[in-house]
């Protein structure tokens, strides 16, 4: 069963497209990032899956059951972004409020707000905290009742580092114990490392979905090595050039290193050629990161036509 | 029922918290306690007039502060929820959106509810123990029925309120709208009426001209506390219009059930259909 299905969906506001034709599947255990511009569509996505709004078109199916059905909806955690709770009341109050409404047992909510971090403020009114408490409050509320899918829109706002790598481990243990989760999130080299596939939606439709591995096969970017001579820059200069057979290669030199971005397919014979030729003293290499990625795939169009409302 | 009772567990517990239903009760006892004191003051002297004039001082009183204190305490239920982002997190629950306006309903109606009981229960008990000679039965008769339709015609503009709570999307408009809605009832609606009798010069149906009393919850629930003493002197200016409409008191008792169940089944219907 997975967490969510979503094929062939749909949506439009106002007969405007806000999303077109998305295809996309979370399994359990598996962590999300969801990734696009503003007014991509992201806010859309998670609303369909939530049940807050029906598709126009295709269909929406969470944890076997269709979305919005409170056996299912029971099972999902949402952490909304910016949400401000009820001021006047204490962090604990408001956690047995939502916990008696997703009929959670309210014993755990002291123990949530100890893990997030939360524990000397439970008795505190919301008033009184901080943006990075309020956010850590909306975990706990999203983490009430184990859920099965957990849906985190921009989780780390407001969060310091420390509590962030926190977050990041949280979400490994659920994740460990089967739970789907879906990151929403602006902050690319942060997330990185923790997610299992992206999906990268632009003007409402999904433009790559899948592994970073499977990503970067797609995107065909160069990789970029990082060469240190073992002689001299020219002798190494040699080394590459004749190696490559094929055209596109770069070399600079700077401060005695060489870089060269190649296409992944030649990686390897490069590599084997510079090797081989003893010419080399060091390597690294640079996959593109998921930012590039991201880039790539959303295209360096400005901020002009990627206003857009959420 | 389960999630409707925890909603409505919530406002009754932010009631208290804030102090509108200790507020609303004192206000409530202090002005029935006051009218019973000092009603008969006009006439030249202190001290409890009669159950019947009590009562209606009451009552005349009770319609420009009843509604607006219902329109106060539930003009932001939905639309307080969505400015502070709770609204879209609620809804992502296991609630569904008539729970949830329910639950705001039972809070804010109980809320009004022991306030009504409590405020004019206690001016009650106090005139029954300090007047002299008072007729018990009449009296506790004329309160129980006055603390009925107060509650019933809060829950009226209770009722009200969420209609322009599911409606509008900021709480200074919904503010607005809830205040255009109190002067319209308490006080336009009976010139509009007045106007029309005059303007009309007879020619109007006069069948028909009693029947738009009931168009105005306000002036059913003083009618309701008025006629039923049988005095039709106590009924000024249009609402003598009431003493020829053909309906008893059971009449005016729906109409005032009709006049909170509506509204609240559109406020129902109108979120429903909502789009968040």
């Amino acid at each position: 069963m997975s967490c969510f299905h979503l094929d062939n969906v749909s949506y439009r506001y106002d007969k405007s497209p806000v999303l077109t034709g998305i295809d996309l599947t979370l399994e359990p255990g598996e962590i999300l990032g969801l990734f696009g511009h503003n007014g991509a569509g992201k806010t859309t996505c998670i609303k369909l899956i939530l049940g807050l709004m029906t598709p126009n078109q295709g269909s929406v199916s969470v944890l076997g059951g269709h979305a919005g059905d409170p056996q299912v909806t029971q099972h999902i955690g949402y952490l909304p972004e910016n949400v401000m709770f009820y001021p006047q009341l204490t962090g604990r109050e408001i956690l047995n409020h939502f916990a008696r409404l997703k009929g959670a047992s309210l014993q755990q909510v002291p123990q949530l707000l100890e893990q997030v971090g939360l524990g000397d403020a439970m008795d505190a009114r919301t008033k009184t905290y901080s943006k990075g408490m309020r956010q850590r409050l909306g975990l706990a509320q999203a983490l009430l009742g184990k859920p099965k899918l957990l849906m985190l829109d921009e989780p780390t706002v407001g969060l310091d580092p420390v509590a962030t790598a926190d977050l990041y481990r949280l979400l490994r243990e659920l994740c460990e114990g089967g739970t789907g989760i879906v990151l929403c999130s602006h902050v690319l080299p942060g997330v990185e490392p923790y997610i299992d596939r992206a999906a990268i939606l632009t003007d409402g439709a999904l433009k790559a979905a899948g592994d970073l591995a499977a990503l970067r096969r797609q995107a065909n970017m160069p990789v970029t090595l990082s060469l240190d001579p073992a002689n001299s820059i020219s002798a190494l200069e040699h080394v590459i050039d004749s190696a490559s057979s094929s055209s596109g290669l770069i070399i600079k030199s700077d401060s005695g290193r060489l870089r060269v971005d190649v296409q992944p397919r030649d990686k390897m014979a490069l590599l084997h050629a510079v090797m081989a030729s003893g010419e080399v003293a060091d390597i690294s290499i640079h996959q593109p990161s998921l930012e590039d990625i991201y880039v790539h795939f959303i295209g360096s169009g400005g901020l002009a036509h990627r206003g857009g409302s959420q | 029922m389960n999630s409707i009772w925890t909603i409505a567990r919530k406002e009754l517990s932010d009631s208290l918290r804030n102090r509108w239903l200790m507020a609303i009760s004192l206000v409530f006892a202090t002005l029935a306690l006051g009218i019973a004191w000092f009603g008969a003051a006009a006439s030249g002297q202190v001290g409890y007039a009669s159950t019947p004039a009590t009562i209606a001082s009451l009552a005349s009183l009770g319609i420009f502060l009843i509604p607006l204190i219902a329109l106060l305490l539930a003009y932001d239920a939905i639309v307080g929820e969505e400015e502070g982002g709770t609204l879209l997190l609620l809804l992502t629950y296991p609630l569904s959106r008539s729970q949830l306006l329910l639950g705001k309903f039972l809070g804010h109606g109980l809320t009004l509810a022991f306030a009504t009981v409590i405020g004019f229960g206690v001016a009650g008990v106090a005139i029954a123990v300090l007047v002299e000679n008072v007729a018990i039965a009449s009296l506790a008769a004329a309160m129980l029925r006055f603390i009925g339709s107060t509650v019933l015609l809060g829950w009226g503009f209770i009722a009200l309120a969420y209609v322009i709570s599911v409606r509008v999307s900021e709480k200074p408009i919904a503010a607005g709208l809830a205040l255009a809605i109190w002067f319209f009832f308490v006080l336009i609606f009976d010139l509009m009426l007045l106007g029309t009798l005059v303007a009309s010069e007879g020619q109007f149906s006069a069948e028909l001209l009693p029947w738009l009393l009931m168009l105005n919850p306000t002036d059913i629930y003083r009618l309701l506390n008025i006629v039923a003493f049988g005095d039709s002197a106590q009924l000024s200016g249009v609402l003598s219009l009431g003493a020829d409409l053909p309906i008893g008191a059971a009449g005016l008792w729906i109409g005032l059930v009709l006049w909170f169940a509506i509204p609240l089944a559109g406020a129902l219907l109108l979120f429903r259909n909502r789009r968040i």
